[in-house]
C-alpha cells in the first residue's frame, strides 16, 4: 500500500486538470471493476456489484485533484506571476519547488522588501523556471503547476504532497481490492475539482442518484505544538465525521460508522471540524437530497507541500470502509 | 457572416441605454423578444424570466461517446440581459429614497452619479454634500452607503421603495471605442442575437438570455437544468485593468487588455473551463488568424459557474470582451474587441465537431 501511496502523490493533477492522477488510478482499479466510466466533468467513476434484496445504492467518494497554482502573467524578464487553485497557504510558498503538467519545474521565490514589517502577500510570491525573458518562458497563461516533493517515510508517519486527497484514493483503491461481497450497488468515485468547489462530487452524484454518500477525504488535527484545539490525534484512528463548516454528517451515518468500528474493535475519533468540507457536502445536497458522511483519515499540515498521515490510521480507515460496505445496511 | 456594423452598434446602443437591474429584466428582455423571433425555430419565457431560445441544426449525428442521445451536438449559449444597479428601501420625504446597492457595487463610486429610478426612468442624482461644504478632514473619509440617498425632488408618485434604479448614463461612440453602461453584459446580448440570426448550421443553438447573474448566476442554473445541453458557453464582459501601473512597474493584474481581441478564460473564481474548449477556442482563433487573450485566471465569475455544475456537469467556458470601468456609472470598450468575439464564436461553432468531447476531458 506504501508504493500506491508513494505513486499517487508523487503525480502532478490540481483541480480541473486530472487526466494524470485519472489514468493511474484508472489501471488501479480496471481490474477489479465490474464498470469504469468518466463523466463529464473528468470523475471516474467506478461500479463494484449490484443491489441485493437488502442492498443500497451506495456513492464513495475520494477526490483526487490537489491544491496547485496557475499561471496568470509572465513578466518580461520571464519571472511568472500566479493564481491559487484551491487553498493555498502562503506561509508553505516560499523556496518551495513547483512543477508543471508539461514537466517544467521551477521554484517559487519572493519579492524583496528590505522594510518590509508584515507577511509578503499572495501576489509578492512568483515562479522562477529559470527563464530570462517571457519569450523563453516554457509555460503560458492558464498552464498548471502542483508542489514537488518526493514521498518521504518516517516511521509510522507518512509525509508527501497532496496526501489530501490521494490517501482518499488509496483508502477507497485499497477497499476495492479487499472486498469479497457486499449487498450492494456500489459506486467508488475518485473526484475532481473538490479544491476549488467541490464540483465533481455535486454532479456524479446527480449522474449515481445514490441512496448513502461517503466521502474520505483528509481531516485537520489538534496535535501539534500551539495548534487550534480539535479532539484529532495522528494515529488515533480513522475519524467519524459529525460536522464541518459545510455539512451536517447524517446522525444515522454517524451512528452506523461509530458502531461499525466498535463491533470491529477499529479505533476511531469523533471528528468536529471548525473550517473545511468535503465533498459529501455536495453529495447531500444532490436531487432531492441523499444521507451523508465522511470517514476522515486524520492529516497533519493540509495544504503544505508536507502532509503527514500516520500509517495504521490508513490502514484502519480502509478496514473501517471495507466492514462498512461488506455488510447490509439498517438506518 | 456576421460582422458589427452600424445596425448591430445602434442594437448595442439600445441595449446599453435600457435599464435592466437583475430582478427587473424586463426592458432588455423586450428588445432580445422582438429581435430573435422571426430567426428561431422555438422561443419561450420561462419561470425566473430567462428567454430561451432554440436554433435547430441538421448535424450529423454525435459520435456515441456522448452522453446524450440527440442526433445534433446541443450547445448552450448564454448572456445575461442583467446589469448592476440599485433598489430603493426607504421613502424618507422629499423625494429622498434610501437605496441598497443590487450586484458588486464600489460605494467611493457613487456620489454624484445620475440615475433613473423605475419603470418610467424617472431621473434622479446620488447626491453628495459640495466641496464648499466639506472640511478637508472629510473628504478624506470614505462615504458610507447609510449616508446617500437618491434624491429625485419632490412632487412625483412614481417612485416608491423596492423600485430599481441604474446609472442614467447614455451610450455615446467614440472613434474605435464604445462608452456605456451596463456593457457587462448587453455586449453579450447583443453577441447572442447576432448569432442566433446567423446560426451555425450543424448544431443545436440552445440561446439562454439570462437573469440574476449580477447577484448569483441563478437565471443560468434553471436554464442549463431546461436545456440540459453537451456544452456551455458563456458570452459575458470581462473588466480590462490595463492601464499603465502608476509606480512605473510592470502592470501584472491588468485580467485583460483592450484591443488584444475576445478573452477566454481557463480559470475563474467559479469554473476551470472544460481544456478541451480553451483548446478548440484557441486553436480556431490561431487558424482564422482571429487575435484573442486569455484572460489572467483568478477570481470573479460568469454563468459557466453555474452550468457546469448542472445536473450530471456539462462541459463549459467563457469569453469575454474586454471593457474598463465594469460595474461603474460608464465602461468603455473596443469595438474591434467585440468584433473578433463575435467573428471567434462564429468560425468555433462553424467547426464545431462532436469528436471534441469523444475524449476525456483533460
Amino acid at each position: 500500500m506504501k508504493q500506491l501511496i508513494q505513486k499517487l502523490t508523487e503525480t502532478f493533477s490540481p483541480s480541473g486538470f486530472e487526466s494524470a492522477i485519472r489514468e493511474v488510478i484508472k489501471q488501479e482499479v480496471q481490474p477489479l471493476a465490474d464498470e469504469v466510466r468518466v463523466d463529464a466533468l473528468g470523475n471516474l467513476i467506478v461500479r463494484k456489484g449490484a443491489k441485493a434484496k437488502n442492498g443500497k445504492r451506495i456513492m464513495l467518494a475520494a477526490h483526487m485533484d490537489e491544491i496547485g497554482l496557475m499561471v496568470s502573467h509572465i513578466d518580461e524578464n520571464g519571472f511568472i506571476r500566479f493564481s491559487s487553485i484551491g487553498g493555498i497557504r502562503t506561509g508553505g510558498l516560499l523556496s518551495g519547488r513547483v512543477q508543471f503538467t508539461n514537466g517544467t519545474q521551477g521554484l517559487i521565490g519572493v519579492e524583496r522588501d528590505l522594510f518590509a514589517v508584515k507577511s509578503p502577500t499572495f501576489s509578492q510570491y512568483y515562479i522562477d523556471v529559470g527563464a530570462t525573458s517571457a519569450k523563453n518562458c516554457p509555460v503560458k497563461i492558464g498552464d498548471v503547476a502542483a508542489f514537488k516533493r518526493p514521498f518521504l517515510e518516517l516511521g509510522q508517519r507518512l509525509v508527501a504532497k497532496s496526501m489530501d486527497d490521494r490517501i482518499g484514493c488509496v483508502v477507497l483503491i485499497e477497499a476495492l481490492r479487499a472486498l469479497k461481497t457486499s449487498p450492494h450497488e456500489l459506486y467508488f468515485v475518485f473526484t475532481t475539482q473538490e479544491e476549488v468547489g467541490p464540483r465533481g462530487a455535486a454532479t456524479s452524484a446527480f449522474g449515481i442518484d445514490p441512496e448513502i454518500g461517503l466521502a474520505v477525504d483528509v481531516t485537520l488535527t489538534g496535535d501539534t505544538p500551539k495548534s487550534k484545539y480539535m479532539a484529532i490525534s495522528l494515529g488515533k484512528g480513522p475519524a467519524v465525521k459529525i460536522k464541518d463548516t459545510g455539512m451536517l454528517a447524517d446522525q444515522h451515518i454517524v451512528e452506523w460508522m461509530c458502531s461499525t468500528a466498535e463491533k470491529k474493535r477499529i479505533p476511531y475519533q469523533r471528528e468536529v471540524l471548525d473550517g473545511g468540507s468535503t465533498d459529501a457536502m455536495a453529495i447531500q445536497m444532490t436531487r432531492s437530497g441523499v444521507l451523508a458522511g465522511c470517514l476522515s483519515v486524520p492529516c497533519r499540515y493540509v495544504h503544505t507541500p508536507s502532509e503527514m498521515v500516520d500509517y495504521e490510521d490508513v490502514q484502519n480507515s480502509v478496514k473501517l470502509l471495507v466492514a462498512l460496505i461488506s455488510a447490509p445496511v439498517n438506518l | 457572416m456576421p460582422t458589427i456594423g452600424n445596425a448591430q452598434l445602434k442594437l448595442l446602443e439600445k441595449l446599453c441605454n435600457a435599464c435592466a437591474v437583475s430582478g427587473d429584466e424586463g426592458e432588455v428582455r423586450s428588445i432580445v423578444m422582438e429581435e430573435i423571433k422571426d430567426h428561431t425555430d422555438e422561443v419561450r419565457l420561462d419561470a425566473v424570466g430567462n428567454v430561451l431560445a432554440t436554433k435547430k441544426g441538421s448535424g450529423k449525428s454525435p459520435s456515441t461517446s456522448l452522453r446524450t442521445s440527440q442526433s445534433h451536438l446541443r450547445v448552450m449559449l448564454t448572456a445575461h440581459m442583467d446589469e448592476v444597479g440599485f433598489m430603493l428601501v426607504a421613502d424618507d420625504g422629499e423625494g429622498l429614497f434610501r437605496f441598497e446597492t443590487v450586484g458588486g457595487m464600489d460605494v467611493r463610486q457613487l456620489p454624484g452619479k445620475a440615475v433613473v429610478v423605475g419603470r418610467e426612468h424617472v431621473p434622479g442624482v446620488i447626491g453628495a454634500r459640495p466641496i464648499h461644504l466639506t472640511t478637508a478632514e472629510e473628504r478624506k473619509q470614505k462615504i458610507s452607503l447609510d449616508a446617500l440617498r437618491i434624491d429625485i425632488g419632490p412632487g412625483t408618485t412614481k417612485v416608491k421603495p423596492g423600485d430599481w434604479a441604474t446609472f442614467a448614463t447614455r451610450f455615446q461612440r467614440s472613434g474605435p471605442s464604445v462608452l456605456a453602461k451596463a456593457l457587462d453584459d448587453r455586449l453579450g446580448v447583443a453577441t447572442l442575437i447576432e448569432l442566433i440570426k446567423h446560426a451555425p448550421p450543424e448544431i443545436d443553438l440552445l440561446a439562454a438570455f439570462t437573469v440574476q447573474e449580477e447577484i448569483g448566476l441563478r437565471g443560468s442554473r434553471v436554464a442549463a437544468y431546461t436545456f440540459n445541453p453537451d456544452i456551455g458557453i458563456a458570452l459575458d464582459s470581462t473588466p480590462a485593468n490595463d492601464l499603465p501601473d502608476w509606480e512605473g512597474e510592470e502592470n501584472i493584474t491588468y485580467n485583460t487588455k483592450l484591443g488584444l481581441g475576445p478573452a477566454i478564460y481557463v480559470a475563474d473564481g467559479s469554473t476551470i473551463s472544460d481544456p478541451r474548449l480553451v483548446r478548440w477556442l484557441a486553436e480556431t482563433g490561431t487558424a482564422s488568424k482571429i487575435p484573442y487573450q486569455f484572460r489572467q485566471p483568478g477570481g470573479g465569475g460568469t454563468d459557466a459557474g453555474a452550468i457546469h455544475k448542472t445536473r450530471g456537469g456539462i462541459p463549459s467556458i467563457s469569453v469575454s470582451v474586454p471593457h474598463r470601468y465594469t460595474h461603474s456609472a460608464i465602461s468603455i470598450a473596443r469595438i474591434d474587441d467585440w468584433k473578433n468575439t463575435l467573428s471567434l464564436l462564429q468560425a468555433a461553432l462553424a467547426n464545431l465537431s462532436p469528436d471534441l468531447l469523444a475524449t476525456e476531458r483533460a
